[in-house]
């Protein structure tokens, strides 16, 4: 994880200095008269004509202590711009997350345990619809249908702006402002968990031990409920961490459509104003976010398997 | 449950001696309906797309007509104009068009470097596989979407070509991934060992005898790819970072939406583009999950 963390670093310190514009623009542009003397003199100043790897290790050096400079348009700290948005990223990926395995593990259940049914079937055929829908379509259908041609819900924003902070008002508020986001992406996110638990409990209902519990007279749901669906389950919850890997990419699409203030609206709004001190902190934090991900469902993997164990 | 399994299969290879793969694949198109009509329904959609791309004028249709700004759908403009008074229907062909070109490209160009490192690093294995396992594990844990905006927003003198080459960077590890472990199991079996100790090269084993084995699944995992990469494609168009704006893609469209008066009261600009991707996505997966099917002789229909 450090080795693949520290190229990350360099991967993105890279194209921080390849991208337009330093420190130094948002300055410029409120005084455009300065002359090329004290541009250099303040570059220097400002450690930028440094050889590469001494800027890296300052920039490395602020990362760690969680300065990640300024932003040139809302000439604010990076650390503060994201910091009031992402509660509401997190907020929006739990809910995603709770309600796609709410949807998600009884659908694979059914599926599996009666296996082509016509529940199945129904099953299999919402699976590949799931699939097969792009996340910013199915998002602008949803907002289409439900947030103007019906008009149950709010149409953008995480809460509303005339509530109290803090009261119960401003939670129900800020539920209501979720549903919409939340559910699009939890439905195109289903797929992947319905197929694997079904396929999983098809494979593990043939297996001895579950014969074992039926020959000892173990009753049919509790053999589902208690043998097949936890040997079942394991796999699904070592996917978990590959989830937020999704997770990231879909906050990019529901936030710009539902107009959610998280890190994702901040990311594709900070990109087209060229403020790149925050989109390299986003995607750090993203490549961050990811490798944790990744890290999380290797640790659940070996917890639950212990074949592949590494002592 | 496994004896079951394993007789049908030889019964079938001993049949199909003589049935090329694209007849099976063909016949498992046929016998799955839902299949057979996504085939025909993507066919006819991609005859019209591309025959009226011929006929169409391009100048013609991105012409500004301030006289005709988002007039309804009416017999002179099928599906009503765009904020520019440009035709939407016109937009719509060249758009669609765009997309699946560009979707394909993109497909073709990762299937290529897939396909070249998973053989490479399946066959020879040792050294050479541990290297691109790891570039291949560290490109995996990328937030892939972020740096592909990235890239797009600082390349220098961006056009389709740069856009092809960014979104392939990214995802022809997947592809390699899964053809380096079936090359890993086929490496093992006799008629490789045969073939080596008979003297032939490297490279002719590679192409000409673990290739072809491989070729079913490359089939499915290219078709199935196509319809992801359309959607990343037209997705990434939605947001703003996707084909530049002298090429127009079915995500341009649905980009319009994005302004609430034009997603809640002028359904005719946005509305036939999502849906034509979505139809179009749909066509591609159930092709490429009856090829799936047709891959995997336990699984076939007939």
């Amino acid at each position: 994880m450090i080795p693949q963390l520290f190229i990350l670093s360099i991967l993105i310190f890279a194209l921080a200095k390849a991208m337009p514009g330093d420190a130094l623009t948002g300055q410029l542009a409120s005084n455009p008269k300065m002359d090329a003397q004290t541009l250099h003199e303040l570059k220097d100043k400002l450690g930028l004509l440094d050889p590469p790897y001494v800027q890296y290790g300052r920039w490395i050096k602020g990362l760690l202590h969680g300065d990640l400079g300024m932003s040139v348009m809302h000439q604010v700290p990076v650390t503060e711009l994201i910091a009031g948005r992402i509660w509401n990223t997190i907020l929006l990926s739990a809910a995603i997350l709770i309600l796609s395995y709410l949807i998600a593990i009884p659908l694979g259940i059914v599926g599996g345990r009666w296996t082509d049914s016509w529940a199945d079937k129904a099953i299999v055929g919402y699976n590949y619809l799931t699939y097969a829908t792009p996340l910013f379509i199915f998002g602008l259908l949803v907002l289409f249908v439900f947030g103007f041609v019906l008009g149950w819900f709010p149409t953008s924003g995480s809460v509303d702006i005339r509530v109290e902070n803090g009261t119960f008002a401003y939670w129900m508020s800020k539920l209501n402002h979720i549903i919409l986001p939340a559910f699009s992406g939890a439905i195109i996110s289903t797929g992947v968990t319905i197929q694997y638990l079904r396929n999983e409990i098809i494979d593990t209902k043939i297996k001895d031990f579950v014969k074992t519990a039926r020959a000892k007279g173990v009753n049919e749901s509790k053999v589902y409920s208690r043998h097949i669906l936890r040997n079942s389950l394991l796999p699904i919850a070592a996917f978990l961490g590959y989830e937020i890997t999704g997770l990231i990419g879909g906050s990019v699409f529901l936030e710009s459509i539902y107009g959610y203030p998280g890190i994702g609206q901040l990311f594709i709004a900070s990109i087209s104003q060229r403020d790149f001190s925050v989109v390299t902190a986003l995607v750090m934090i993203s490549g961050l976010a990811t490798l944790i991900g990744t890290l999380l469902s290797d640790i659940i993997l070996s917890a639950v398997d212990p074949r592949i164990r590494i002592d | 449950m496994k004896a079951e399994a394993i007789n049908p299969t030889e019964v079938k290879v001993k049949k199909a001696k003589k049935i090329s793969a694209l007849s099976i694949m063909m016949r498992e198109i046929v016998k799955d309906k839902l299949a057979l009509f996504s085939l025909i329904l993507l066919a006819v959609i991609l005859i019209i797309v591309y025959g009226a791309a011929l006929l169409l004028d391009q100048d013609k249709i991105v012409t500004v007509d301030l006289l005709s700004i988002y007039s309804p759908p009416s017999a002179e403009h099928l599906l009503g104009t765009d904020y520019g008074g440009r035709d939407i229907l016109g937009q719509l062909i060249i758009g669609a068009k765009n997309s699946f070109t560009i979707g394909l490209c993109i497909t073709l160009l990762t299937g290529i470097i897939g396909l070249c490192v998973g053989l490479c690093a399946g066959y020879f294995g040792g050294k050479v596989d541990n290297i691109i396992m790891r570039i291949i594990d560290f490109i995996i844990i990328l937030p892939t979407l972020m740096l592909i905006i990235v890239f797009v927003t600082i390349a220098p003198k961006y056009n389709v070509y740069t856009f092809v080459l960014i979104m392939s960077a990214f995802y022809w590890t997947g592809k390699a991934r899964l053809i380096r472990s079936k090359t890993l199991a086929e490496r093992e079996l006799d008629y490789v060992q045969a073939s080596k100790t008979l003297g032939t090269p490297n490279w002719k084993i590679i192409f000409r005898e673990v290739l072809p084995n491989l070729s079913s699944i490359i089939i499915v995992n290219l078709t199935l790819n196509l319809a992801g990469n359309i959607g990343i494609e037209s997705g990434l168009t939605y947001l703003g970072f996707g084909l530049p704006e002298s090429t127009p893609s079915l995500g341009t469209l649905v980009s319009y939406a994005s302004n609430p008066d034009v997603l809640q009261n002028k359904w005719w600009i946005w509305l036939p583009a999502s849906i034509l991707i979505l139809v179009m996505m749909l066509c591609i997966n159930f092709i490429g999950q009856a090829l799936k099917r047709a891959a995997d002789a336990r699984q076939r229909l007939g």
